[in-house]
């Protein structure tokens, strides 16, 4: 089981990296930021996985608040740094 | 038998995170991003906590874990639905053939 | 085993590649959104850089702080120039011109020199050091606590989380100083994110608690409960949460300097009974340290959200 952990992992950090072409290309920043919603989800998982190979608690805490702060950053970044001058601060 | 059970369920999670990277790359406009992303997030997530949480040492540590991937749900589905009206209000317009 | 070690070694390579890259691009980059986004996937990859160097104190501190709330910062930080902007490019491309040829010579003579010394300093290191981690082991016992980075934040070395509550504290002094009082925002009126604040917001209140409370023999403590007390205020106040006016004077500051307040009186009492600073006597150090990482807590998540805020906090009623 260590080992499908372990190459899982890679394997998800692996998608990461393809994924930083969104980050990169944009277009919007919406993409930009979809593609960083996705990267803390891979984390979390990543996290997990590694926490399994390595029995560690303290790893599925790291997770935890990952799994929590993403949500905040993504409010923040639909509330406050979402900006086109025609439509601000709409809800 | 377990091992078994929970190997398929971390690589059916993991063949999802693919599904929604691709999605993330190749998908035309940002609502069809905004699905792909939320296959990753809900479904592939929840694969691989099933998967852990058969391997899991104690009942706290899978409650832990099925609490991480509530939060992730709940915050997924909210962020998706904000992210997707804030981008019809400010007139993006979705992708037609 | 081989191959594990081998799959490990893939992991850390594409890792550091991954962190150095996104280093590179955070710099490089001329959007400034775009630099935001880069850099909270840096903070992601630290974090999993400190588990891999099995360092998961830091890697929490990482994960709230790092990858959590310098975005939501980073990104008000951002609205609030958005005003500047204009003014900021015309003057940053009037200096592109001016660049001679002696502005970029010296700096990379400097670069050199630093490379050089870095590299010197690295080289010179005795290959394995145990560093303080036997003294650290030997005073255990005395310490009051089980996890030995808080034995060493909170007691051999308290002075050093002394320091870090003023250095938040003057952080956002500064903040205030550039002026302009911040409304609070309107209250939402969008459902789901009502639903979500009040779901995630005990929820974080929650974790932050656990955190604080399992950094006595756990990685946790202080500073990763009071950032996720912050992203509580951050989230509530998104949502436009209000605070009442007469919350917002002497109470507020009254609970963002409560951490360097109780610190400072802590040690002084200490000076006085004990002779040293921040000398635990071995039988109360346990709580004492929960006392003091308590009003740390509260006061760290008081200072991010008001860093949040980016500006001295004014109710909205009587504008």
């Amino acid at each position: 089981m260590q080992m499908l952990y372990i190459s899982l992992a890679l394997f998800l950090l692996a998608n990461l990296a393809v994924g930083m072409w969104r980050v990169l290309r944009g277009p919007g920043v919406a993409d930009r930021m979809l593609a960083a919603q996705l990267f803390g989800t891979t984390a979390v998982a990543i996290l997990l996985l590694l926490a399994e190979a390595a029995k560690s608690n303290a790893l599925r805490d790291v997770a935890l608040v990952f799994a929590l702060l993403a949500a905040v950053t993504a409010v923040a970044f639909v509330k406050r740094a979402w900006s086109m001058p025609e439509a601000r601060d709409i809800d | 038998m377990i091992d078994f059970f929970s190997m398929l369920f971390l690589l059916a999670g993991a063949l999802f995170f693919l599904a929604g990277t691709v999605g993330l790359l190749r998908f035309p406009d940002l609502y069809t991003r905004l699905h792909a992303l939320t296959k990753a997030d809900n479904v592939g997530l929840g694969l691989m906590i099933t998967g852990l949480a058969l391997q899991a040492e104690s009942l706290s540590v899978a409650g832990k874990l099925v609490l991480i991937w509530g939060l992730v749900l709940l915050a997924g589905a909210s962020v998706a639905y904000l992210i997707a009206r804030g981008a019809l209000l400010r007139g993006v317009l979705p992708w037609k053939r | 085993m081989e191959a594990l070690d081998f799959a490990l070694g893939l992991f850390d390579i594409l890792l550091v590649f991954l962190v150095l890259s996104l280093a590179w691009l955070v710099m490089s980059s001329e959007d400034l959104f775009r630099a935001i986004v880069l850099f909270v996937a840096f903070g992601l990859l630290m974090a999993l850089v400190w588990v891999r160097l099995e360092a998961p104190d830091i890697a929490l501190a990482e994960a709230a702080i790092g990858a959590g709330l310098t975005g939501a910062l980073m990104m008000a930080a951002l609205d609030r120039l958005s005003s500047v902007k204009p003014i900021q490019k015309v003057a940053a491309s009037a200096q592109r011109k001016q660049l001679s040829l002696s502005s970029k010579v010296l700096p990379l003579i400097a670069l050199v020199l630093i490379v050089l010394g870095l590299g010197y300093a690295l080289l010179s290191l005795p290959e394995i050091a145990d560093g303080l981690t036997p003294n650290v082991k030997e005073n255990m016992a005395q310490s009051g606590v089980k996890n030995p980075v808080t034995a060493v934040l909170l007691n051999f070395r308290g002075y050093d989380t002394l320091l870090e509550m003023v250095v938040l504290l003057l952080a956002l002094l500064s903040v205030w100083s550039l002026g302009g009082e911040r409304k609070l925002s309107p209250r939402s009126t969008n459902p789901i994110l009502g639903s979500l604040c009040r779901v995630l917001v005990p929820v974080l209140i929650l974790v932050s608690c656990y955190l604080l409370w399992v950094g006595a023999d756990a990685p946790g403590g202080a500073f990763q409960a009071g950032s996720v007390l912050g992203a509580a205020g951050v989230l509530l106040l998104l949502s436009g949460w209000h605070v009442e006016q007469k919350y917002l004077l002497w109470p507020l500051r009254f609970i963002l300097i409560l951490g360097s307040g109780v610190f400072i009186i802590m040690a002084a009492v200490l000076l006085l009974i004990q002779g040293g600073l921040l000398t635990y006597p071995v039988a109360q150090a346990g709580w004492m340290i929960l006392l003091l990482e308590s009003a740390a807590t509260l006061s760290i998540g008081a200072t991010l959200a008001a860093l949040f805020l980016g500006g001295v906090p004014k109710s909205r009623v009587d504008q």
